[in-house]
């Protein structure tokens, strides 16, 4: 056993090397903006509840899924520019784009929306490809992508009715557009381009606000790299009332669900009175750093995971 | 059981057909719903299928038990084995045995893969010792170079050897390849 794991991670050495001076690229992108970098709690007694995100229960409170609640409620108290790296925990997500425990880096701007938060993720990739040693294209499993700016971009109405030959923005089937996300539009995307697709059905707009003039999309924006979901951004729902709301809807929908009793984040709602416009974003680190290694699974960018922890 | 469960090598009733999980594929949009695709081979005709679920799909599995078992001979029916701790009989259709007819000589000792009464599956050893019938004799051109040529062995199986093989000789072949490993005259 031990020899496994001895070569094991003699192995994954070059992608541990390439992880760190990732992580790094990232901090002088964020410190050279004058971003602040903060850590938020790993453990706390809500998260915003999901129907299909399963937090894990730790004693009365919940591991973190995600330091969203937290970094937003920096911003509503007059915080302009933060990010993080933090570890973050989910049940049940396990298989070669997937562990329980993975690193999510998020960013918040006060002022900006989806646009401007896009436009940072497509210069934080080529830049750190450029640290890296990469010119304008990188190559991942059988395809070189070239990521040269800016990426191309398509909506979620535009891709669904090419590809799946529905429009989900008139009729949300939420179960239908996973399933022909996951089989029909994804691989419909060019294989030799990031593509972000943006503008997501209002029933699923999660954090994100509505898209002024045309509440039946949301300002919610995702990046794909060689088929991988990357990135999901938004321009910050700002309106306390209608957040409780989606909040409360999601509550019941998970207790008639899946019997699971979530609490209402009552500090965040109260905390979103006084957010400001902002636009912010979740990225996956591994996956980031599995795109730069040509890493096939989570697995070789991980120095343990939860079947080796 | 709940599909999250499901390993490669679970067995699954779909459909009233039985199928062993060869491949498993779990993927999730970041605020969708699981998707397990599963690749699947069906356990009568050995044909690959996939399929899609969504996390709280129930599916069957089934009880499977192994047991081991000695081939006897091969009639109209089939491949007759034995038991080895209860001496009882029984007859393997060809579909089941498929390839691996190739390996099978009086005497081989063989996993089997039952559901109840119904086998599934026939596990070969990894290598079996087989004996060689009839060859082309070595040329003389042939020593240099690992060449091969075809040999038959005494199941009917035609082989890739070396060249320096002759008539009467053991050969290993791993069971996995259909591959020639080494001479092993006794």
């Amino acid at each position: 056993m031990l020899e496994d794991e001895n070569k094991r991670l003699a192995r994954i050495r070059p992608n541990l090397r390439r992880r760190a001076i990732i992580l790094d690229g990232i901090r002088a992108f964020f410190n050279h903006q004058s971003f602040l970098e903060v850590e938020t709690p790993v453990r706390a007694p809500a998260v915003a509840p999901e129907p299909c995100i399963i937090p894990f229960e730790s004693g009365e409170w919940f591991l973190a899924a995600s330091p969203e609640l937290h970094m937003k409620r920096m911003l509503a108290a007059g915080y302009e520019k933060l990010f993080q790296f933090s570890h973050c925990f989910r049940r049940g997500e396990r298989g070669r784009w997937h562990n329980p425990e993975f690193t999510m880096l998020e960013w918040y701007r006060a002022g900006a929306d989806y646009n401007q938060i896009i436009r940072d993720t497509e210069l934080l990739v080529t830049e750190l490809a450029e640290k890296l040693g990469f010119k304008k294209s990188i190559q991942y499993g059988a395809n070189t992508i070239d990521i040269s700016l800016p990426w191309p971009r398509l909506t979620v109405k535009e891709a669904f009715v090419n590809s799946a030959g529905w429009d989900p923005v008139t009729d949300c089937d939420a179960r239908r557009f996973d399933i022909d996300f996951i089989d029909k539009v994804l691989p419909s995307f060019n294989p030799r381009r990031p593509t972000v697709m943006a503008d997501y059905p209002a029933p699923m707009a999660s954090l994100a606000r509505l898209k002024p003039g045309d509440s039946g999309v949301a300002e919610r924006a995702e990046v794909f790299i060689g088929g991988l979901e990357l990135a999901n951004a938004y321009s910050e729902l700002a309106n306390a009332a209608e957040q409780e709301l989606r909040f409360k809807e999601a509550i019941e929908q998970i207790r008639r669900e899946q019997r699971r009793e979530m609490p209402l984040p009552l500090r965040f709602i109260e905390s979103v009175s006084t957010l400001p416009p902002c636009g912010g974003v979740a990225l996956g680190v591994d996956r980031l750093v599995m795109l730069f290694c040509d890493a096939p699974s989570i697995d070789d960018v991980m120095a343990f995971t939860g079947d080796n922890a | 059981m709940e599909i999250s469960g499901v390993h490669k090598n679970t067995k699954l009733l779909i459909d009233g057909l039985l199928y062993n999980v060869e491949d498993t594929e779990f993927t999730k949009p970041g605020k969708g719903q699981s998707v397990y695709r599963l690749k699947l081979r069906n356990l009568r005709d050995g044909g690959i299928t996939n399929r899609t679920y969504r996390s709280g799909d129930k599916v069957d599995d089934v009880r499977t038990d192994t047991q081991e078992e000695q081939f006897l001979y091969k009639d109209n029916d089939g491949f007759v084995f034995m038991n080895s701790e209860t001496f009882e009989q029984i007859t393997i259709p060809e579909t089941i045995i498929g390839d691996k007819k190739h390996y099978l000589k009086e005497g081989t000792m063989v996993t089997m893969l039952m559901w109840g009464e119904q086998p599934l599956e026939v596990n070969m050893p990894i290598t079996v010792d087989l004996k060689v019938v009839q060859t082309e004799l070595p040329l003389k051109t042939a020593t240099i170079t690992a060449q091969q040529k075809q040999s038959v062995l005494e199941t009917g199986y035609n082989i890739g050897t070396p060249t320096f093989i002759k008539e009467g000789d053991i050969i290993r072949v791993d069971t996995r390849t259909g591959a020639y490993v080494e001479r092993v005259n006794k």
